[in-house]
Order: structure tokens, then C-alpha cells, then sequence
């Protein structure tokens, strides 16, 4: 056992209570009054401190420590929330985050020691409370005293652990029977029990546990367990060694019962002595040395600790514990149980609708055959676009999880730019693919600094403009048909086009005569350019290096799209629109020469039939007129060097997609129809400049390759 | 075939031919060896890429080993065959050869590497096999695979 297999579950439930701590200590800052907030955090931080202590990460552990210090003499009303203590509180968050950053990079916490943090805790602390305070005040008070009574437990011994018992004793050795108190508070149990026996085996050997080493590993105990120790040390000794492992309320050590009962009886004692432990079946307990214990398959026990059972996997060899550490690297999506039920009764379903066909199959020469044949098929197709929609929602995460660390960042910012701004967030439950999720915040994140940057005016000029003081911005998410789309809205300043236009004149990027014939829209548009600095544009603050354009290039790459509205002196709004699932898609199917091509719908504006004499030429590009707005035309066959139709129709089909605002009519030869489709890759080697987004394989296992509308239009 | 002569020094090959010449490809890398198939043209690829092709609902692409290596086109016949070859887990690519004559063994002794000579080809080859019934080049499989030209 090690406790790397506690790495995955360590940094979920980390991640967890440090974005419980960074919102409750938000409301705390605003009311700093409110227990309830103030016992939630000291509970976060408890929890946090006695996982990072578990683990080992000294450091994460001391700064935490520290922390809680300063929230227990808050809870016991002898200090006040500062404003000072509470920008000190988000430092220290900060530091344990990237803590948890380089633990999950390098599964060590790194050298940084934040002293200045801890430091500047101690003297708050001090000046707070008026005397000094030492560096380690029992750790939780409330915890403790919370415990049972401590009382030792008898242990008896089967026959063959008697006489390696007597044998010890003939040499000289003591046997102790051992009783070790975890702490109720303890969040680890059976990690600490491990490093408990790694104490002890370095002491002497451990001949016998209750409830056996298994149970103990797979955390089937209360908050005590037991064990008889063949040692040469005395029995201080082995006191010192428990009582070094942090989290252990007790210890109590006595010389072993020798007397030696018969087995049976044993047994039967056993089991009304230790109630907490899950199997203690007398043939098993017998037949199985305890040194061996710990290699024994997990015996067929009841469910044990309810939640802990469950979250800590069946028994592990080495192997699958180093498994465990490195999944705690990789990407992981929590299920909701429901979800999977779900799946599995479609799953169910699924079998029943193969079966029919078998059974339809089999009575062929029945009359009514091609008929029941068609039901089974129509029922499959039923089962299977369930089974799609459900591994679908398996995939989808709340975006709480990308947006709720955005007002801590508002609140920072607000700070820092001297301006006093409110954010206000809607549907934080809507759900996106986690692909999607991993990939959004950033973006979401740079349109919101943008917004309190360079968005909102300063205070003073909103007064003077008759706006409130306060700015607001907004985050709205909300699901519109297969897409979701995510808006930053702020009532600020908007952005100014003449000055954007200015500027991109200035830069080269377009000419005054260009910049005559443009829309406001358009103007905005270049904004989104590569280089186009934004800082420059709509105020003077500096920029942060990354623009606008990797914002788009970001979403596009998601394929999604984003669209900006915005009203001089009401405010802008930014719109992205990303796609529910990247995985599959529904798709217009094409034909252009002899081959299939998949044009995603989502980017599908409309499908036109044109007289070739309605193509025009303008600078020598072939454009079409449509209710009033022109059209370039992109042939297809050209572009992806298709062999072209032997004759020129006389009407061309042209579908219309957009991107962005953009439009363009791609002709091709032939539409075949409306496709749901799965995406797969076409690996890396091959080289596709990237018109080429993915391929899908076609009900007759033909091969389909699906067109990036946003390469294709430039 | 004696399998139980196999000692830790040898290794096997997949014996293929390309016109005339016979290549070895370490067994190791070989997924799978399927016949020629429909390959599915994908625009602006690399020359060489012929496509790619559906195996088991993967999407594969598909090198000639005879454009790779400047031969002339491929002639596509009943022996012609397409070898699946991985590299790494989630990377397979397909490769065209004539015909997929046999499994041979070497050992260490009976390989000779190839010092640094300057025809083109060699920069894919680790080296020579000696059999009794002739050589074989063997194939450094992944500097085949790996693009080193950089874009067309």
C-alpha cells in the first residue's frame, strides 16, 4: 500500500475545498460577521490541512495550519475579518493552488515555502489577539472532543499466531496487543492506518489485525483498530512510533492474552468484540497468516463504511496503484450514478432489440417477416439514439465548474484597477462537453478582464455620465438548440469605431478608402485581427499580451464562433456560440466529382440552386447576388482538387455557410442528404492543411471526409 | 520455423517486396496485414499519401511505400497488401507494399547496420539482414513515418 493511490482523490477533493474557501471567503468579505460562513471555512480548511498532511506535503500542510489558526480565533469571535486579513487570506488560497499545480505536475508540492505569507498570518494574528501566539495551538479542539472514550480491545489469537507468539517469547521478545484511535476528524483513515503499521513493521512483526489488513486498506473501520506486535522494543518505544503519525487520537498498548482459546469460541468473541469489523469469518481468519493478509483478494464483506467504501477501489497490487496515481493526472469526468443507470438500461435495451432480430431472423418463413422485421430495426434505431444522447450527457459538465472561479478573479481585479465593478453570473448550470469546459475558460476569462479593463469606465466617470458607480458585468450562459451560447455583457464605455478605425489605419491594417466602405460591424470585426492591440484601442491600460484574436482562434478551434455587439456609452456584448458535443455532429453530405464530402451543419446557412448566368465577377472572384448580399463562390472541386465534371451544368448547387458573419457559397456536385455523424480523427501524419477537420465512416464503410467550413472561408 | 530457438537477441521481420527489392520490417510494429482496400483520396495530403482507409471503424491513413521511397506507382494486384503498422497506441498508419512474402528471424550477427551513405533511401534503414536465399533491407519504421521533408 502507498499513499500515491490517494493522489487522485487528494487533488479532487483539494480543488474542491479550495473553491469552497476562495467563495466563502468572498461572503465573508462582505459580511464578516456571518458564522455560518466562518464555520465553513474553518471546515475546508480543516479538511484541507488534514489531506495535505496525509500526504505528506509538509509545506501545503504548515501554510494551511497557519490558516486555520486565523479562522479559529474568527470563530471564536476574538479577531475580525479585515480587509487587510482577507487579501491575506487569498494569497495564501493562491499559494495552496499552486501547490496543487505542481503536485499534480510533479506529485511533489515543490520548494516554495510562502514564509512571507505565513509570517504576515502570524503578526495579523498577533496584533488581532494582542499577544503573541505560539506555532502550534491544538489543532482542533471541536474535533477532539467529540471522540469516544478510548479503550483498549482484546485480541485472540488463532492457533498457529499462538505459536509464533510463544516462540517470540521464548526469544526474548514482548508482545503487545495494540489499539490505535484515529482522530474522527481524520479525512485519510486508512493512509494514516497504513503509515501506523509501516511504523510498527519497523519495530517488529505484526502477527495478527482486526479487522484485517484488507478491511484496513480498503478503509472498512470505524476510527480504531487493533493488532498484536511481536517486538524487542519497549512498549514507550512503540507508543513514540504511533503517536509520531499525525491524526491519531490514542494509542493503548497492553501485554497480549497467551492463554489461548479454541478457535470456535475465538471466533465467536471476536465477533461481538470488534462489531466494526466487516468479515471475520473464523475458517478465513485461521487459513490466513496475517503477513499474507495483505495479498488475500478482498473477502466478500457488507458495504462496509457506506461513502468510503466506495470511493477507495478494490484491493490494489503495486501495479494499479501506480495506475491510480497517474489516472490522478489524467482527465476524469464525475458521473452522476443516474447518468449511468441510464446507460446501462439502454444497454439492456439494446440486447432485447438484438434478440428480437435474432428471433425475427429465425421465423422467416412467418408472413408477416419483412414487417416485424422493420419494427425491430425502427426500435433499434430508437435504443441507439437514446444510448447516444445518454453517453452524450455521461460527457457534459456544468460550466460552474470553468466560471466559478471568476468572482474571486473579478473581486482581484476590482482591487487592483481601483474600480469598483459587480459580476453577475446566470446559468452556471448549463452543461457543455468537457472537452469544451477544459478548453473555455481562458477565453471566458480574458473577455471578462477585458470588460473590466477596458469595458467599464472608472468611477468617478460613470457618476458624471449619470451611470450607477458600481459597474456591472455580466456572464450568461444558456443552451439554444445544439449549441450553447455564453455571453460577457458590461455596461461600460462599448467601443468606440471611429477610434478603431482610426487606429487601423494608422497600423496599415486597412486604407481610408477601405475604411470608408466598411460597416460598423466589420470595423469591429478587426478587433479580432492578429496583432491588433486592443489595450490601445478602447483605453491606455497596458495589455496582457494575448489578444482578441487567440480569444477567436480558441473558439473557432472548439467550433464555436463569437460575435460582439456593442452600443457606445451602453456597454458591449460579447456572444460566443459553442457546439454541445464535439464528438458528433449532424452534417449536409455532399458529392463533388465521385467523392463524399461531410459539410457540418451548424455552419449550413442555406441551400441555393443558381443560373449559371447568375454568377458575376467582381476583381475577377466569382461572387453571386442573393436578396440583396454578395456572395463569393468557392469551387470545391478546385480547392480539393477533385477531377472537375466533365460538362458545366447549366445551374449550380451552392450551399451557403457562414463564419462568423461571413458568408460563401461552396458549389457542389450533388447533395445527398441530412447525416448524423461520429467524428474521428485521421491521425497526425498525415498532412491535410487542414481542410480536413476529421473523417466519419459511412453506413456501407465507406470513409467520409468532413470539410472545415472556417479554413475554407477565409 | 522453430520458435523455440528464438533467443532474446533475435528478431523477427516481416519480409516484403517492393518491385524487386525485399524489405524487413520489424514484426513489433506490424498490427495487423489486411488486403488492398477502396482508400478514400484526402485532399492536400503529402504525394505519398494515398489516403485513408476504414479499419474496423478506424480511420487509418494509408503511405505507399513506393512513392516514399521514389519507386514507381503502385500497380495494385491480388498480392498487394496493406500493413498496419503502430507506433505508438492511438497512431496506426497503413503501408502499401507488392506482396508480404514471409516472417524470418535474425540475429544481432546477421544484421549489418548501414554506416551513413548518401542515397536517399537509406536515411530509412538501420540496416541489412543476411539470409540464405539473399539480403534484406530492413526498415528503420519510424523515420519512414515521420515526416521530416516538412510541408509540400
Amino acid at each position: 500500500m502507498d499513499v500515491s493511490q490517494y493522489l487522485g482523490i487528494f487533488i479532487d477533493e483539494t480543488r474542491g475545498h479550495l473553491q469552497e474557501l476562495n467563495e466563502q471567503i468572498l461572503i465573508l468579505e462582505k459580511e464578516p460577521e456571518n458564522e455560518d460562513t466562518i464555520n465553513e471555512i474553518f471546515r475546508a480548511a480543516h479538511s484541507l490541512k488534514g489531506m495535505a498532511g496525509t500526504m505528506g506535503y509538509k509545506r501545503m500542510q504548515r501554510l494551511t495550519h497557519d490558516m486555520e489558526n486565523v479562522f479559529s480565533e474568527i470563530r471564536n469571535g476574538k479577531m475580525k475579518a479585515t480587509p487587510n486579513l482577507i487579501d491575506l487570506l487569498f494569497r495564501g488560497l493562491d499559494a495552496l493552488e499552486s501547490y496543487l499545480d505542481i503536485i499534480i505536475n510533479t506529485q511533489d508540492e515543490g520548494t516554495e515555502d510562502n514564509q512571507d505569507i505565513i509570517d504576515g498570518l502570524q503578526k495579523v494574528m498577533e496584533e488581532g489577539l494582542g499577544t503573541a501566539v505560539g506555532e502550534s495551538p491544538a489543532p482542533s479542539p471541536a474535533a477532539t472532543s467529540a471522540d469516544p472514550p478510548v479503550q483498549g480491545k482484546h485480541l485472540v489469537l488463532a492457533e498457529h499466531e499462538l505459536t509464533a507468539a510463544l516462540k517470540a517469547k521464548e526469544e526474548g521478545e514482548n508482545i503487545f496487543e495494540i489499539t490505535v484511535f484515529v482522530q474522527q476528524s481524520c479525512i485519510l483513515k486508512a493512509a494514516r492506518a497504513f503509515l501506523v503499521f509501516k511504523a510498527l513493521e519497523e519495530c517488529g512483526d505484526i502477527i495478527k489485525s482486526v479487522p484485517e489488513v484488507q478491511d484496513i486498506e480498503d478503509e472498512k473501520f470505524d476510527y480504531d483498530f487493533s493488532m498484536v506486535l511481536l517486538t524487542k522494543k519497549s512498549q514507550e518505544e512503540i507508543r513514540t512510533a504511533v503517536m509520531n503519525v499525525s491524526e491519531i487520537r490514542d494509542v493503548v498498548i497492553g501485554p497480549a492474552d497467551l492463554a489461548g482459546k479454541k478457535t470456535a469460541s475465538a471466533a465467536s468473541e471476536m465477533a461481538a468484540e470488534t462489531p466494526a469489523s466487516t468479515s471475520s469469518e473464523p475458517e478465513k481468519e485461521s487459513s490466513v497468516s496475517a503477513p499474507q493478509a495483505a495479498e488475500t483478494p478482498a473477502q466478500t464483506a457488507p458495504a462496509g463504511t457506506g461513502a468510503a467504501a466506495a470511493v477507495v477501489a478494490q484491493p490494489q497490487t503495486k501495479q494499479a496503484a501506480k495506475a491510480a496515481a497517474k489516472a490522478a493526472v489524467n482527465r476524469s469526468v464525475r458521473v452522476d450514478i443516474e447518468k449511468l443507470d441510464d446507460l446501462m438500461n439502454l444497454v439492456s435495451e439494446l440486447i432485447i432489440a438484438k434478440n428480437g432480430l435474432v428471433s425475427v431472423n429465425g421465423d422467416s418463413e412467418h408472413s408477416l417477416h419483412a414487417n416485424s422485421f422493420n419494427e425491430q430495426i425502427e426500435y433499434l434505431e430508437r435504443v441507439t439514439t437514446n444510448l447516444h444522447q445518454s453517453v452524450m450527457k455521461v460527457r457534459m459538465v456544468p460550466i460552474e465548474s470553468v466560471v466559478n472561479r471568476f468572482p474571486r478573479m473579478i473581486r482581484d481585479l476590482s482591487k487592483k484597477l481601483g474600480k469598483k465593478m459587480d459580476l453577475y453570473m446566470t446559468g452556471e448550470d448549463t452543461e457543455l462537453d468537457r472537452t469544451v469546459i477544459d478548453e473555455i475558460g481562458d477565453p471566458l476569462m480574458h473577455l471578462l478582464r477585458n470588460a473590466a479593463d477596458h469595458g467599464l469606465e472608472s468611477n468617478e466617470e460613470r457618476v458624471c455620465l449619470g451611470k450607477p458607480e458600481v459597474g456591472s458585468i455580466f456572464l450568461d450562459a444558456y443552451q439554444e438548440g445544439n449549441n450553447v451560447v455564453i455571453e460577457v455583457r458590461d455596461d461600460g464605455a462599448g467601443i468606440n469605431v471611429e477610434k478603431v478605425k482610426q487606429k487601423a489605419i494608422q497600423k496599415g491594417t486597412i486604407n481610408e478608402e477601405q475604411a470608408e466602405m466598411m460597416s460598423d460591424k466589420e470595423i469591429i470585426d478587426l478587433l479580432f485581427r492578429p496583432s491588433f492591440s486592443t489595450s490601445e484601442v478602447i483605453s491606455d491600460v497596458s495589455g496582457r499580451g494575448v489578444g482578441l484574436d487567440v480569444v477567436k482562434t480558441k473558439i473557432e478551434a472548439l467550433g464555436g464562433s463569437i460575435e460582439v455587439r456593442t452600443t457606445l456609452g451602453e456597454g458591449s456584448n460579447f456572444i460566443i456560440r459553442l457546439p454541445l458535443t464535439l464528438a458528433i455532429i449532424q452534417t449536409l453530405m455532399v458529392e463533388i466529382g465521385n467523392e463524399k464530402y461531410a459539410i457540418p451543419l451548424g455552419s449550413i446557412e442555406t441551400i441555393e440552386d443558381i443560373a449559371l448566368d447568375d454568377v458575376k465577377y467582381v476583381q475577377n472572384k466569382e461572387v453571386i447576388n442573393l436578396r440583396s448580399s454578395v456572395i463569393p463562390l468557392i469551387r470545391l472541386d478546385r480547392v480539393l482538387d477533385v477531377e472537375p465534371a466533365s460538362e458545366e451544368p447549366v445551374s449550380l448547387t451552392v450551399v451557403i455557410v457562414k463564419k462568423g458573419d461571413k458568408l460563401a457559397g461552396l458549389i457542389v456536385d450533388n447533395l445527398i442528404g441530412q447525416l448524423e455523424i461520429v467524428i474521428k480523427s485521421i491521425g497526425k501524419y498525415i498532412n491535410n492543411s487542414k481542410l480536413i477537420s476529421g473523417a466519419t465512416i459511412l453506413g456501407d464503410g465507406e470513409i467520409a471526409l468532413i470539410l472545415d467550413v472556417n479554413v475554407l472561408v477565409v | 520455423m522453430d520458435e523455440k530457438k528464438i533467443e532474446e537477441l533475435e528478431k523477427q521481420y516481416i519480409v516484403v517486396k517492393l518491385g524487386s527489392e525485399q524489405y524487413g520490417i520489424d514484426i513489433q510494429y506490424v498490427d495487423n496485414i489486411v488486403r488492398m482496400q477502396r482508400v478514400t483520396r484526402v485532399p492536400k495530403a503529402q504525394p505519398y499519401f494515398k489516403g485513408v482507409i476504414n479499419i474496423r471503424g478506424e480511420v487509418i491513413p494509408v503511405m505507399s511505400l513506393r512513392l516514399k521511397f521514389g519507386l514507381e506507382p503502385d500497380e495494385f494486384k491480388n498480392a498487394t497488401r496493406i500493413l498496419i503498422i503502430k507506433i505508438e497506441p492511438q497512431a496506426a498508419i497503413g503501408m502499401i507494399v507488392d506482396e508480404v512474402k514471409e516472417v524470418i528471424t535474425l540475429s544481432e550477427e546477421n544484421i549489418d547496420r548501414t554506416s551513413g551513405s548518401n542515397d536517399e533511401r537509406s536515411a530509412y534503414l538501420y540496416g541489412v539482414g543476411k539470409q540464405p536465399d539473399g539480403l534484406v533491407s530492413l526498415l528503420n519504421i519510424p523515420a519512414v513515418v515521420v515526416e521530416k521533408e516538412g510541408t509540400i
